[in-house]
């Protein structure tokens, strides 16, 4: 699933969004899909390209850590960022760092072969259950002992946390997914972000009534329809049976999941029609140019609207359930491991605990015109725009933090059996007791 | 007599001498060392890169769709399960009896559009027209791209918001998400790209045809068309069987194009897609995926077979 970076300018370009997004589909997945079309088996070590053996000292001054980066040199602000990070990292300690940096999209699908293959020592990965399941594989070490971690909180622990009471992660930054709108449209139209359910309806109705669609949609992709579900279910089920779902121990085709569907489908009128024709960037073109009113998204919707964000603003989603209070959100943590199969572990994990530090957030920040949000509480903020400032607030005020459904759950089951699904929804939604069903039928088969 | 018997056991030697020499000279002649360690080299190494690329990839593939296994740790992890995966895939996966529907429109389609569209233009384009090899590599030119780029230039047609086409008629068609209609669209894309490469086909057939048949057929008073089909296409039997095995062969391997578009989802599920979506990418299960492939092994082997049928008997009536 090609989760965008948050690479801020993609500037200048009259090319619609769309085509943008169809040329990400690298060349390079393309020619491999087709080279495994016929053989089942992955190859190995497409991404143990670059780096050069870390001969020398072990650790301390004159080591060489190889470190694996999920960003492809010149995609703008995220490589620089990591780039930045290496360099300041190198400066500090004297350990060199050779970067391995690899395609995005190429990095996440291939990461299976690379950690059994000729791994680096530390790599990018992100906080959540496929984290977890590298853990219980082996595949990454244990960092435990590089915790606590100045700057980063219970929260941070917690999600770098797997299954075995152990810490195998370090975070970096992360990104809320919220309500996204445009302040000019919201002030020229006397609307406000809506505080119940009740202002959240009316505040539709108003849109509908001007002849602006309440919200953007695009699912052409398959995972951007996975956070609205998301939220749909912490907001009516709560956190709790959120991530029991996700992890496969709750069901399916019980009334919960039933009721999710059932108030989306209540809400579908609101949303642009024929979503799975249009990528994410399509829709936000459409909530940017004021076709639409607002456009649940991550925070990465700033990029295909070629502008600075000055005039976006965002709420979190209103309660819906009286008893449960909106307070959990997806907010996806990006960071790092330790590979177990890298060479240098010693090296590494004095690497990664540094990576969690607000040093390491500073440099990646200053070198990089598109800040991140870091995840370390001394970094400074001083580079942040409004948008960022709100995001590390509203997140800093959440009781609970997921990490977004492909991240959350196995990825088997996300990719091959939750993108078809909700799709199928969405074409016809009132089949949903036959969608539940098949969704529980294909859990049992992959997850049992 | 003696001399007759010296002759006659001269006689009979001779023979016997002949004949011992005969299957000598009529077996290939015994090579030098070095010509026959070329030859078996040249037998040896592309036999051996069958069997390792082709041959054992295939088994193993076949040996993983009756496991469950998600590439995590050593082979030991590899879970037996029979024919589970092969149950799952036509009871429970819903994207299979679609893919396998998709297939075989994709098949039909590219049999009846394209082909007839290409061979009309390489019979236009062959007479020698003026500007003739101006439209014969524009025609030609989608055949050097890539599919995917070419889904990509389609999108700028397609695209529902912004596309060319939802733009110049303000329809509101979503060409490449309605599940009814983008199978159609891509297919109008593909053909796009396949009639040319079948033109340049006909025209190669064409021009290869014996001029004299068109006249002998010119003087008979037979009409133009007729002499197209009674003559001209009988003739270019071989050309015409190279284009079946190339639009078998494309409407099986169709892939690049859907993957681009929306990985074979959502209406444009066909087999290559659903096997790459389980074994590559972030999906990792092998063994489903394989049960997938060796099913569209299976597929193919009928088509392939047919083909070699075909090849085989128009070889033994020579």
């Amino acid at each position: 699933m090609s989760r965008p970076r948050s690479t801020g300018a993609l500037g200048g370009t009259s090319v619609p969004r769309s085509t943008i997004a169809t040329m990400s589909a690298t060349r390079r997945s393309v020619l491999r899909g087709m080279a495994l079309s016929g053989l089942a088996v992955g190859g190995s070590g497409l991404l143990a390209a670059c780096g050069d053996d870390g001969g020398g000292a072990s650790s301390g001054s004159g080591a060489t850590v190889k470190f694996g980066i999920n960003e492809a040199q010149g995609s703008g602000p995220a490589y620089d960022r990591l780039k930045a990070i290496a360099d300041a990292y190198t400066a500090k300690t004297d350990t060199k760092v050779s970067l391995n940096a690899v395609d995005h999209n190429t990095f996440q699908e291939s990461i299976n072969t690379y950690l059994q293959g000729t791994p680096d020592d530390v790599f990018t990965w992100f906080a959540g259950f496929r984290m977890s399941q590298f853990a219980e594989s082996g595949l990454i070490t244990d960092v435990s002992d590089q915790w606590p971690i100045d700057g980063l909180g219970d929260s941070f622990k917690q999600a770098a946390t797997a299954s075995d009471g152990k810490q195998y992660f370090v975070p970096i930054s992360y990104y809320p997914w919220a309500v996204f709108y445009r302040k000019s449209v919201f002030e020229k139209n006397g609307w406000a972000a809506p505080e119940s359910k009740d202002d959240f309806m009316s505040l539709m109705d108003d849109m509908q009534g001007k002849g602006i669609t309440p919200f953007a949609f695009g699912d052409k992709d398959g995972w951007p329809a996975m956070g609205t579900f998301d939220i749909l279910n912490m907001r009516l089920n709560g956190f709790d049976f959120h991530m029991g779902l996700m992890a496969g121990e709750e069901k399916w085709d019980g009334d919960e999941v039933k009721l999710v569907f059932e108030t989306w489908k209540s809400l579908l009128p609101y949303h642009q029609e024929d979503p799975l024709g249009r990528t994410w960037q399509e829709a936000a073109t459409s909530m940017g140019n004021g076709d639409c009113g607002m456009y649940l998204l991550g925070t990465f919707v700033v990029d295909a609207l070629d502008e600075s964000g000055d005039d976006l603003d965002f709420f979190t989603f209103p309660q819906l359930d009286d008893s449960i209070p909106a307070d959990s959100l997806d907010a996806p943590i990006d960071g790092f491991c330790v590979a177990a199969a890298g060479k240098n572990q010693d090296a590494a994990k004095e690497m990664i605990k540094w990576l969690g530090s607000a040093a390491a957030a500073d440099a990646g920040n200053e070198a990089a015109e598109a800040p991140f949000i870091a995840a370390n509480s001394g970094a400074s903020t001083s580079t942040y725009s409004d948008l960022q400032k709100k995001s590390a607030e509203v997140v800093g005020a959440a009781a609970n933090i997921a990490q977004f459904m492909d991240r959350d759950t196995n990825a088997d089951f996300a990719s091959t059996v939750m993108i078809p699904s909700i799709q199928e929804f969405l074409k016809s939604p009132d089949d949903i007791d036959k969608i539940t069903a098949s969704i529980q039928e294909q859990a049992n088969s992959i997850l049992g | 007599m003696s001399t007759t018997d010296t002759r006659s056991t001269d006689d009979a030697t001779r023979p016997a001498k002949a004949a011992s020499q005969a299957p000598r000279q009529g077996r290939a002649k015994k090579l030098p060392t070095r010509d026959r360690l070329v030859v078996i080299a040249m037998v040896a190494i592309p036999t051996f890169l069958v069997v390792a690329l082709v041959w054992l990839p295939a088994v193993g593939s076949v040996l993983l769709s009756f496991t469950k296994w998600n590439g995590f740790g050593g082979l030991d992890t590899i879970e037996w399960v029979g024919f589970q995966n092969y149950q799952d895939v036509v009871t429970i996966y819903p994207p299979f009896w679609p893919a396998i529907r998709h297939n075989l429109i994709w098949l039909l389609f590219l049999f009846i559009f394209p082909t007839l569209l290409g061979m009309l233009l390489a019979v236009i384009l062959d007479r020698d027209m003026k500007g003739g090899r101006l439209y014969q590599t524009a025609f030609y030119m989608p055949v050097v791209l890539s599919l995917a780029l070419i889904g990509f230039i389609w999108q700028l047609f397609y695209s529902r918001d912004q596309g060319l086409i939802n733009q110049v008629f303000h329809s509101e068609v979503d060409w490449y998400g309605d599940p009814n209609i983008n199978l159609w669209a891509v297919l109008i894309a593909t053909s796009w790209r396949h009639t040319g490469y079948i033109m340049l086909l006909y025209l190669a057939g064409l021009k290869g045809v014996d001029g004299t048949l068109r006249e002998a057929a010119a003087v008979d008073g037979a009409s133009e068309v007729r002499t197209f089909f009674h003559v001209i296409f009988p003739v270019m039997r071989p050309i015409n069987l190279i284009v079946l095995v190339i639009v078998v062969i494309e409407s099986l391997r169709a892939f690049d194009l859907v993957w681009v578009i929306n990985k074979g989802r959502n209406g444009l599920e066909i087999i290559a897609a659903l096997v790459s979506q389980n074994v590559i990418g972030e999906a990792t299960r092998y063994g489903f995926g394989s049960a997938l492939a060796v099913i569209m092994m299976l597929i193919s082997s009928v088509f392939i077979t047919i083909y070699l049928r075909i090849v085989f008997r128009e070889e033994r009536q020579r």
